[in-house]
């Protein structure tokens, strides 16, 4: 990861800044720039002062006036256009080192059982191919048979390899990966120009980005607001021709065409408008940042919405795995001799939680691995029908030590069988373990109940300040847990989640999750397994995790490349920031035009009702005493112009997001966006004004 | 400002702050068809009409519920237009006046059916007794009726889960009309003629007076119409001088109901849609954005005409004012009549100080919803909470939702349209009269006054008030034409997509409330629906207003 955001950084500075440039300039073609209805009166404003420019020229009038505004409009163009390709060559870059990865490989296909070697493009979907260490996977698949590690760094940017497998939850692969050890056979599930890599280029390349619910709901409101201001404008000369035959002096006045050009571009929201697209690409951009690939800017924008999270307990909330953190023996039995018993028990326990148990006492109690001879003991393998596993040892003696570990209730039902005795102060010790959401597991020697292992699963660290946030963002947590009611409860109430789903089956997930939309919410969830993908497919937002199946990864509307659980939260600030940008900029944009309003209007209207000598009343709203008319007017107009290249990076990281009740986000962004929206111009216009008269450039 | 008009001024909010809540609960019921005082004993009359007309009361998607209405009030456009061309050939005409001309009907009948009563004429020389009764005062009641139907389908369009429909026009609009506008003008009236406000059908009376010269008093039937012209939020006036008349409002306990009346619904209405909607915080918070800005306006207004008064060295500035009334209650009416849509006048709004007549020009630029007309106070406040949910909803990171309705953008569409409708008006035909010869011929007034004249001429049209700056003179069919269409549009206009709006709404789900929710009950939301109500106004309409009212000013202190 680190290495990677290196890379992009030196992207970002070199040669992106360079076509970025060209960019802005070939986004010129009318037939571009309609698509953004704010910068497309600002073209046509330059387009006519240049005219008037041009024509004046040839009357032989050079106005040095005229030619800065025209530069300045044009600018304002280009800085829009600017934006949009900044934002877009940063994915463009990352497009280019992805499609090195596709070259074209030859791929081993198998034909009735016979290998031929065919070109990747020729594949077809359902082929099965054959893949052995050191080749590139040609296509998209799903390993049907053998196991081995693959180097997926080309599109995840991770080089530590993973392991994929035939049949369970880690059997898809994804075309142009590398598998490094091991043969595999894998079955083609995607056609050739519709794969997961060709999906990734397209969309990080923004060409199949569509605009989003929000960006069109936002862009109708610039659009309101232009069709305002454009009346406003229009009928200024109106009202200023009424006035100048109210008033005695003066008897005409230049209100100019690139006059009242300047003005409405100022008051439009060009900064919004021009930044708009730029903040939109730059979301799914910055998801790409943290490895997570979206479908659309559409699933973005709905994952800032989402107000409930499905989350998985084991991996996402709990380390994953359950670990023996306490021995407690039965009455009269010493500890020593219950954690030998515990972990001969579990030598045979090859799942973490024996594993765990072993490692446990090891390290407790020092007891190491002993020389077991094969000769002298018969494993007993856990079987699903007694849900006991064991081990028989025959001693020197000659009598046999039979050691068993089990749930309690299926030990309890051994025991009894076997006429035993299942002690008063174990099932209390299995009770209250179990209260406490541990998972007690009981070992017997023969039928003498020893003692009681407590197994826990681990919560993780900082997950439970996590929810918390959440909280206060208003997402609501649902632990999903195939646990029993009483040892979920407990997880849940050590993490903090709002609610939890025990012994929950994965149609239950589904279910749950149609529920919740029923009642208006928004679900996000996470998944991996085949049997998760109905319920990421349902789920508003479904982050499907790289290491997944096909399926799920189909499901879901985004790809996590990391596959770890706890992005899903990621995932929704980003959507969050992304909506927040937008709307902070709006409130800035339009809380500018207070201040132009002060510059451009009295600047204007200065000549009217003037007496000889004194000018119109109207000068007492120029405020910020602005030099001359004409200096105030330009002043606006270029500030309104470098404000687009001073907020785009604002626009590409996105604003300050930070986990807070709706409220006072909403006061911190009014006390930054509108009342700095309406304070900043007051004093940028103010410097640009001294600053063009210093230089005498008016 | 003096004690008294301190004094008179706390006395009305306070009264208006107690009876919000009393009439608003009271409506509530009423439209909720739960029992109250007068269900009763009215609603035979309520079922009979439903017979009458074929009503079923099935209810309505919101094109029938908008074709409902329109063809409800072209029909009454037709009656009202027709009935003041026949006003000769028809009875209870004792003055024998004939027939307006047919722009100045056509305005008329728009007027009265937009709930705008935009007077070109003066009542008591121009209608009969007959149109002025079952014409207008008819209309005063059937717009008013209008307004407060559209409320309640937007109400039905906010509440409703995945539905398609949002009630029955002519349900709405009979009760309206039988539960609260007739009760409430009823008692108004009889109040108002105990207070000497005239009612007869006598034609006008001759006297001597002690000069020994021959004057004519115009008499009519006036409390009938004036309650409802103040209660409905209509405005249009009996007699050409308003609320100024002594017949139309003789004592200061008359003044004083009269002011009241204009506030009443709107404002007892933002309780109902508390109620309605299910959260009465809600309503408290539209109704204190109202309070609130009706007070700024009162503020600066009061502000003006006395310092005013201090620089041009007179006592008290009482050029246009009622010397009955004095300047207290003038400034008070002036800045009310305009927050509310009603437009009726106790003094001439053209002798205002430049800012106080801005205040009143500025109150309708703001799409008349400081309390507003009646139902279209909140229906177009609704537009901009939309807006405001849309930009603060943006802010906190969350796709705009209001009242758990996702904002998407057909409704910001419908609300840009609501809101840009009028505005448009205002600007377009303002600056279409500086231009031509028809719209300039018709001021009496040079410099920026006649600006401010123009413009409010169609800011009151647009905004549906129907109050003028008395200088310009609009009966001339430019005038009357083309306030005509600003009324139109500017009623219309804000309906339709209001009801568009509301039928889309009504199919969303409802998301439930969650921490990450913008609330839309607190003080942060209301300041915020209040700036963004002044920002648009504000940027809209900087230009036209510093070169009038501003520019006059300015150019009297100087």
């Amino acid at each position: 990861m680190g290495s990677r955001q290196k890379k992009e950084l030196k992207l970002l500075t070199g040669r992106v800044l360079l076509t970025s440039v060209k960019e802005s300039f070939i986004k010129l073609t009318p037939a571009n720039q309609i698509k953004n209805p704010v910068i497309f009166i600002v073209l046509i404003g330059a387009v006519v002062t240049t005219a008037v420019f041009f024509n004046n020229l040839f009357s032989a009038h050079f106005s040095g006036f005229i030619l800065q505004i025209t530069l300045w409009l044009w600018f304002t163009v280009l800085f829009a256009n600017f934006s949009e390709a900044i934002a877009e060559g940063r994915g463009k870059a990352q497009a280019e080192s992805l499609r090195k990865s596709k070259i074209n490989t030859r791929a081993i296909r198998l034909n009735a059982g016979k290998e031929e070697e065919v070109w990747a493009t020729e594949l077809k979907k359902g082929d099965l191919v054959v893949c052995s260490a050191g080749s590139i996977i040609p296509s998209d698949g799903e390993v049907v048979e053998g196991i081995s590690s693959v180097d997926e760094s080309a599109i995840t940017g991770e080089s530590a390899p993973v392991i994929r497998e035939s049949g369970g939850d880690r059997s898809a692969v994804t075309g142009g990966t590398k598998v490094i050890s091991d043969r595999i056979v894998i079955r083609i599930t995607a056609e050739q120009g519709k794969t997961f890599l060709d999906h990734m280029i397209s969309l990080v390349e923004g060409a199949s980005r569509q605009k989003t619910p929000n960006e069109i709901a936002l862009t109708i409101l610039l659009s309101g607001l232009t069709i305002i201001f454009l009346m406003a404008v229009v009928t200024l000369p109106a009202f200023f021709s009424y006035s100048l035959n109210s008033s005695e002096l003066p008897k005409n006045m230049n209100l100019t065409l690139p006059v009242l050009i300047s003005l409405l571009v100022c008051l439009i929201p060009t900064t919004i408008g021009g930044l708009l697209s730029a903040i939109g690409i730059s979301g799914m951009d910055r998801l790409l940042q943290k490895n997570v690939i979206a479908t659309s800017g559409r699933a973005v924008e709905a994952a800032g919405d989402v107000d409930v999270l499905l989350l998985d307990k084991t991996g996402t909330i709990t380390l994953g795995n359950r670990m023996a953190t306490d021995f407690i023996p039965a009455n009269g039995v010493t500890i020593e001799e219950f954690a030998d018993a515990a972990q001969l028990s579990s030598l045979t326990d090859e799942t973490p939680e024996g594993r765990s148990i072993v490692v446990f006492a090891k390290e407790k109690f020092n007891l190491r691995g002993r020389n077991l001879n094969t000769a002298d003991t018969v494993l007993i393998k856990f079987s699903a029908k007694t849900r006991i596993s064991g081990i028989d040892i025959r001693l020197q003696d000659g009598k046999i030590k039979s050691f068993r570990k089990g749930a309690p209730d299926a030990i309890k039902k051994f025991i009894e069988d076997n006429n035993g005795f299942f002690p008063q102060n174990v099932k209390d010790t299995v009770t209250r373990l179990a209260m406490q959401g541990a998972t007690p597991l009981v070992v017997t020697d023969n039928i003498k109940v020893l003692g009681v292992i407590n197994l826990k699963d681990i919560v993780k660290g900082g997950i439970k300040s996590r929810f918390e946030q959440l909280r206060t963002m208003g997402i609501r947590t649902i632990m999903i847990t195939g646990d029993n009611p009483l040892t979920a409860a407990a997880i849940a109430a050590e993490a903090g989640v709002d609610d939890f789903m025990a012994e929950a089956e994965p149609e239950d997930k589904l279910s749950r999750i149609r529920s919740e939309q029923l009642k208006g919410h928004l679900v996000g969830m996470i998944g991996d397994g085949t049997n998760d993908a109905p319920a990421l497919a349902q789920a508003d937002i479904g982050i499907a995790m790289n290491t997944g199946t096909q399926a799920a990864r189909e499901a879901g509307n985004m790809v996590d490349l990391d596959s770890n659980p706890t992005k899903l939260i990621e995932v929704v600030e980003t959507g969050k920031q992304l909506l927040m940008t937008r709307g902070a900029l709006t409130t800035f944009s339009i809380a500018n035009d207070v201040a132009k309003y002060f510059a451009i209007i009295p600047a204007l209207a200065l000549p009217l009702y003037a007496s000889s000598g004194v000018p119109g009343p109207l000068s007492a709203l120029n405020i910020m005493h602005l030099a001359s008319p004409e200096s105030a007017i330009l002043s606006a107009v270029i500030f309104n112009a470098l404000i687009i290249i001073a907020l785009i990076p604002l626009a590409l990281k996105g604003i300050r997001y930070k986990p807070l009740p709706a409220s006072r986000v909403l006061v911190g962004n009014i006390l930054i966006y509108g009342a700095g929206g309406l304070v900043a111009p007051f004093i940028g216009i103010k410097l640009i004004d001294i600053l063009l008269n210093s230089l005498h450039l008016i | 400002m003096n004690v008294y008009d301190f004094v008179q001024l706390t006395l009305f909010l306070l009264v208006l702050i107690i009876l919000t809540p009393l009439l608003g609960r009271y409506m509530a019921r009423v439209f909720l068809d739960e029992n109250h005082v007068l269900k009763s004993v009215v609603n035979p009359v309520e079922k009979a009409i439903y017979r009458l007309i074929s009503c079923k009361g099935e209810e309505m998607d919101w094109k029938k519920y908008t074709y409902s209405l329109l063809v409800f009030n072209f029909m009454g456009f037709l009656f009202l237009f027709f009935l003041q061309l026949c006003q000769s050939y028809l009875p209870l005409n004792p003055q024998k006046l004939p027939a307006p001309s047919w722009s100045l009907a056509f305005n008329t009948s728009i007027s009265f059916v937009t709930n705008t009563n935009w007077q070109s004429y003066s009542g008591e020389t121009t209608l009969s007794y007959l149109v002025q009764m079952a014409g207008l005062t008819v209309q005063n009641f059937l717009s008013a009726a209008t307004g407060i139907s559209v409320l309640l389908a937007v109400i039905r369009g906010l509440v409703r889960k995945t539905a398609n429909n949002i009630g029955n026009f002519w349900i709405d609009a009979t009760r309206s009309i039988l539960y609260v506008l007739l009760p409430l003008s009823m008692l108004l009236a009889i109040i108002l003629t105990g207070q000497g406000v005239v009612q007869t059908f006598h034609p006008f009376a001759k006297a001597t007076t002690l000069m020994g010269s021959g004057q004519v008093i115009p008499l009519g039937p006036v409390s009938s119409q004036i309650a409802i012209k103040q209660l409905g939020t209509n405005g249009g006036g009996f007699f050409n001088a308003n609320s100024a008349h002594p017949f139309e409002n003789p004592t200061p306990f008359s003044n004083f109901l009269e002011m009241l009346a204009i506030l009443l619904i709107p404002s007892a209405l933002t309780f109902t849609y508390g109620r309605l909607i299910g959260s009465n915080r809600q309503g408290w918070t539209i109704f204190l954005v109202m309070f609130t800005l009706l007070i700024i306006g009162l503020a600066v207004s009061y502000y003006s005409e006395y310092k005013f008064s201090t620089i041009a060295g007179i006592n008290i500035n009482m050029e246009g004012k009622e010397t009955r009334f004095g300047l207290g209650n003038s400034v008070l009416w002036s800045v009310a009549t305009t927050s509310a849509s009603n437009g009726s006048v106790n003094a001439m709004m053209d002798s205002l100080t430049p800012l106080a007549g801005m205040v009143a020009m500025f109150n309708i630029m703001l799409g008349e919803v400081i309390f507003g007309g009646v139902g279209s106070g909140i229906y177009g406040m609704i537009m901009f909470i939309i807006l405001t949910v849309f930009i603060a909803g943006l802010m906190v990171g969350r796709s705009p939702e209001f009242l758990g309705k996702k904002i998407e953008a057909f409704e910001v569409k419908m609300a840009i349209l609501a809101i840009l409708a009028p505005n448009l008006v205002i600007l377009i035909f303002s600056a279409v009269s500086c231009l031509t010869t028809p719209g300039l011929s018709g001021l009496n007034n040079p410099g920026p006054h006649g600006l401010s004249e123009i413009i409010y001429c169609f800011s009151s049209a647009a905004g549906n008030n129907g109050s003028a700056f008395a200088g310009l003179n609009s009966n001339a069919p430019f005038y009357n034409i083309l306030t005509g269409f600003g009324m139109l549009i500017g009623r219309f206009g804000v309906i339709i997509p209001v009801l568009a709006m509301a039928g889309n709404m009504a199919g969303k789900k409802i998301t439930p409330f969650s921490g990450g929710t913008f609330r839309t009950d607190t003080w942060l939301f209301g300041l915020l629906l209040m700036a963004v109500i002044i920002i648009v106004g504000g940027l809209t309409f900087f230009p036209a207003l510093s070169l009038g009212p501003v520019m006059e000013h300015l150019l009297l202190i100087k």
